[in-house]
């Protein structure tokens, strides 16, 4: 690491100190800023010298910043965790970006994500539509002994996939509807694709997506934004299979 | 989640997806009566006798007639009100707009991100489309002994104006950058995804739209330049 790769950057970022104060875009400009350093690690840089002058730090979510955990949510330059496909903001590197850019730094909006403070929003909505169906409920017995229940390759593989969302909130953000569907799917997808989730499937279908219309997310236009900025390549064919999964529920559910 | 613990008061057919749904079958159904007034309109080419003679019959069968335009309100009417209804909720989803907001290249694409826009022309379009043709000028003419209207000459008037006719072209292009997202979207929208045949259905999609949008936008410009002919 040379010295003389490191940046000075021009950062605008939006500053909010409660969820009713209006907030603004405030500028600030970060020397010395090495390529190598982590897109969380140039914030946390900033953070010490406005520190160290009596300023307010930012505040911004994070935890694992090893792309697991989902907490890192901000829009960098207009892009849900920056430019970098299927990547987390913890984990978009300094080296994506060059000497004297000037980088937006925003929270996530959407009416079901109100801003906290700065850069952190509250994402629990996302918990309320877990709450309301997201987990399987019926009586599976002991555990059997494995490869009990046999699972075609195909089906595992999909609901794998699917269970790789981190719960991030990427795909609302990036959505010009401000849409849940790819996460809703997501999660409905990883269970109804298991026999023990297979169960509740229909019923789960429709509190989920209940819940979700109910918190204020918009309607999915098929533009598939989401699938692009997911840092984990949630497919949008788990939207198709939840469209059909509801609509097959809502015909024929034996509940009401 | 037993069912006695859950208490669901929301009806699902005005849920997100089957509103999506219901815009999905309308637009569909309204895709498969575009191909059908395209052949017809073909008739223009062709011959003037055979044209008005192809309006002449479908007018003249009233059943029919009645039940296929009743039939295409309440398309339109259903279509555009969802359309309306998803569009608002959609921009009231996000109250505080992004400072900046830059796309990834890798989904939406200028169909996707504009689908309220070329409705709204196609909307202003189907309403001066039945001024200008069906409610237009009307002339009489007899072919074969038979009397019936000239429609063939109110189309060729309309087109024949530089104004008439680059309106109706620009309005079919908007028409085929709708279809050209809407018809695999709907598909997606119902829950159609297939590794294979998904991919299909998006060129399908293309091509749908070039033969609906270059089809009616050729029959202006054969309008036009007979116009300038004559
Ligand atoms: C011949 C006329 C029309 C055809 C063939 C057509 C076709 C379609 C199709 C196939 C869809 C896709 C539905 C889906 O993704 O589930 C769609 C969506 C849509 N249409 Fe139309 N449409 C027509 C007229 C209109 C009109 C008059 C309006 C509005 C004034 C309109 C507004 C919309 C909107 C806003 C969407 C939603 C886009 C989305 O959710 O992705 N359309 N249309
Ligand atoms: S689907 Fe992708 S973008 Fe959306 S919450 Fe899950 S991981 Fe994040
Ligand atoms: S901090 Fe955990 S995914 Fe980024």
């Amino acid at each position: 690491m040379s010295d003389s790769n490191n940046m000075t950057l021009n950062l605008k970022i939006w500053r909010q100190s409660t969820t009713k104060d209006k907030g603004q875009i405030v500028d600030y400009i970060l020397e010395g800023v090495s390529p190598d350093m982590s897109f969380l690690e140039m914030i946390d840089m900033l953070n010490e010298q406005l520190v160290a002058k009596n300023d307010d730090p930012i505040a911004f979510d994070h935890d694992c910043r090893e792309g697991i955990c989902g907490m890192c949510s901000m829009m960098i330059n207009g892009q849900a965790h920056g430019p970098e496909k299927a990547t987390t903001t913890c984990q978009l590197h300094m080296r994506s970006f060059k000497d004297g850019d000037t980088i937006v730094i925003e929270p996530w909006r959407a009416r079901a994500f109100p801003v906290l403070k700065d850069l952190m929003v509250d994402r629990s909505a996302f918990d309320r539509i877990i709450e309301a169906g997201g987990f399987v409920n019926v009586n599976t017995g002991n555990a059997g002994d494995a490869n009990e229940i046999l699972i075609p390759k195909e089906a595992a593989d999909l609901a794998m996939d699917a269970a790789a969302c981190i719960g991030c909130g990427a795909c609302v953000a990036s959505c010009k509807n401000a849409s849940a569907m790819l996460f809703v799917s997501a999660k409905i997808s990883q269970l109804a694709l298991l026999p023990q989730g297979e169960v509740e499937a229909d019923q789960r279908a429709l509190s989920m997506v209940e819940k979700m219309d109910e918190l204020g997310f918009g309607n999915c236009t098929n533009e598939a934004e989401c699938e692009a900025s997911c840092p984990k390549d949630i497919s949008i064919s788990n939207i198709a299979r939840m469209n059909r999964g509801f609509l097959k529920a809502a015909i024929t559910s034996k509940t009401k | 989640m037993s069912s006695s613990t859950q208490s669901i008061s929301h009806n699902y057919f005005l849920s997100s997806v089957v509103k999506k749904q219901i815009m999905a079958v309308t637009g569909l159904l309204l895709c498969g009566f575009l191909l059908g007034h395209l052949a017809g309109n073909t008739l223009i080419i062709i011959s003037p006798d055979a044209f008005n003679q192809y309006g002449h019959a479908l007018v003249s069968n009233k059943p029919l007639l009645y039940t296929a335009e009743a039939g295409l309100i309440v398309l339109f009417l259903v279509h555009l009100t969802m359309a309306a209804k998803l569009t608002v909720e959609n921009n009231t989803a996000r109250p505080e707009k992004y400072y900046i907001k830059q796309k990834t290249g890798r989904g939406s694409t200028f169909a996707s991100s504009t689908m309220p826009y070329t409705g709204m022309i196609i909307l202003i379009f189907l309403v001066t489309h039945l001024i200008n043709f069906k409610y237009g000028t009307v002339y009489m003419t007899t072919i074969n002994g038979v009397e019936m209207r000239d429609l063939y000459k109110t189309v060729m008037e309309f087109f024949a104006q530089p104004i008439g006719a680059a309106w109706y072209a620009f309005a079919m292009v908007a028409m085929a950058i709708h279809v050209s997202h809407g018809f695999w979207s709907a598909f997606h929208s119902i829950g159609i995804f297939h590794n294979r045949y998904t991919p299909l259905l998006r060129k399908a999609g293309i091509a749908y739209a070039i033969l609906v949008g270059a089809g009616f936008a050729s029959l202006a410009l054969y309008g036009y330049i007979q116009g300038v002919q004559a």
